[in-house]
């Protein structure tokens, strides 16, 4: 890749990055980029999956089949596995936790601790946007 | 406090903080040159490693072996511990800026609170240096941003503690011994030779040359086995893996041309400045497939932009990666 061809391509990230290409000399220079089409694609893709997956889950909580909390874990891109060893406990307590009757048993200690590791207040963490 | 330390923007994590630390304490190294003797090149795919339920494309070797074969090769000193406690690990973070060191961490890039929201993923491998403490916040050199950053305690301890595959248990390291004579160009020699021995020779279907050739026939069969819509996914991830965030452009591929082209004027051997162009246009082998590719992903396809098509040019892509790198190792003998 040639120097002057280095894509400028601005992106929904918006950082530059260092691209390696050619100067005119034939010599290899490090260039700054904000982006590239296909990669921008690429990246837009996986966030729709992402925001789609999030989408589903407010469905789900509306329909009373989800607690709040998984709302939050899959907005943070966590699993129930990761998000069990987060919390240090066992993966099927985390996968009770996501449905709404053991959620709002709850201590307030275990609540706490979610919120905190989400960085949201514990009112924050009982609700979800509406599933519009 | 303080260190005074030159912070330099490079492609990739890894390769960015061992060159800066490296030129820190004397041995002014490029990331390219350093990718080069960590052996960094590579290619993998692994249709039972899923991520997000894709399958793994990998472009450079695994994370943490380029810094360890580089040191090695280079007869640099490091010094690395890692912690139980978080409150310890950030103490000990502390007493070495005291003493005026410069620290790489090993971080988990989602709590990274300097990090947009968009490259803020599960990633448990990210480098960076700590070179000062001010009041609570931390001064960084994260080679992946243009400029150093500053990252508050909280947010610098949970990222050292991520959890999940890999977690970096507050893994920190310094510099301890810089060698004032490297043999720069034995380690040259030795990266070269393990790169081509795993991309030429690696047993199996799924590493090095073959790998490519294997990803050129799953890709054929994407839209048959998978159908249209998972297909553009699968699609989307390979193209990630080659361009997303420290590859420099093409998989790596430019990276280690640009390698091969300082190799040439260490070893003052002509040839592999031919070598490094060819690698070049290896690498825009790679961006032409990434480009057809982002088109089918945006339903865009220009004629003849097809699944098969795409399979041609990895197919090219092999061909010539296995051809350049025989030549590379007739030429270091």
């Amino acid at each position: 890749m040639n120097k002057a061809n280095v894509p400028q391509d601005i992106g929904p990230k918006n950082v530059e990055e260092i691209a390696y290409a050619v100067d005119e000399q034939g010599r290899y220079v490090k260039v700054p980029s904000i982006g590239w089409e296909p990669k921008n694609t690429a990246n837009e893709q996986a966030w729709e999956v992402i925001e789609a997956e999030i989408a589903e889950q407010l469905r789900l909580i509306k329909v009373g089949k989800r607690s709040p909390l998984a709302y939050h874990m899959t907005r943070n891109l966590m699993t129930a596995g990761l998000l069990a060893s987060y919390m240090g406990l066992p993966r099927w307590r985390v996968k009770r936790h996501l449905k709404p009757r053991p959620f709002g048993k709850l201590p307030p200690e275990l609540l706490a601790r979610y919120a905190d590791l989400f960085e949201i207040s514990v009112s924050q963490l009982k609700t979800a946007p509406d599933a519009s | 406090m303080k260190v005074p330390f030159q912070h330099s923007q490079s492609a990739h994590c890894e390769t960015g903080v061992l060159s800066n630390l490296l030129s820190h304490h004397g041995l002014t190294i490029s990331e390219s040159m350093v990718f080069g003797i960590g052996s960094g090149l590579f290619f993998g795919y692994f249709p039972f490693i899923r991520l997000n339920g894709l399958p793994l494309t990998a472009f450079r070797s695994s994370t943490g072996g380029i810094m360890k074969r580089a040191t090695r090769r280079l007869g640099v000193e490091m010094t690395w511990q890692k912690f139980r406690s978080p409150e310890k690990a950030m103490a000990a973070l502390d007493e070495k800026l005291d003493e005026g060191t410069p620290v790489g961490c090993r971080t988990g890039a989602y709590w990274l609170s300097y990090f947009p929201r968009r490259y803020r993923f599960h990633f448990n491998m990210h480098n960076l240096v700590v070179y000062g403490k001010e009041g609570e916040d931390y001064l960084i050199s994260d080679p992946v941003f243009p400029e150093p950053m500053i990252c508050p305690a909280d947010s610098l301890k949970k990222a050292r503690f991520a959890k999940g595959p890999l977690p970096p248990r507050g893994r920190m390291y310094q510099v301890t011994h810089v060698p004032e004579a490297p043999d720069l160009q034995g380690a040259v020699v030795k990266g070269v030779k393990e790169v081509c021995r795993t991309m030429l020779k690696a047993p199996g279907p799924f590493l090095g040359v073959r790998g490519i050739r294997y990803l050129a026939k799953k890709v054929g069969a994407y839209p048959k086995k998978l159908g249209e819509k998972k297909a553009v996914l699968y699609l989307g991830q390979v193209i990630r893996m080659q361009e997303e965030i420290g590859t420099g452009g093409a998989g790596f591929r430019f990276i280690y041309a640009a390698f091969l082209q300082e190799a040439a004027e260490l070893l003052g051997e002509a040839s592999l400045h031919d070598l490094s162009r060819r690698m070049t246009e290896v690498g825009d082998r790679w961006r032409d497939f990434a480009v057809m590719g982002g088109r089918i992903c945006k339903g865009r396809a220009e004629p003849g932009g097809t699944y098969a098509e795409m399979a041609g040019i990895l197919k090219d892509c092999a061909e010539r990666e296995k051809t350049l790198l025989q030549d590379l190792l007739n030429s270091i003998g």
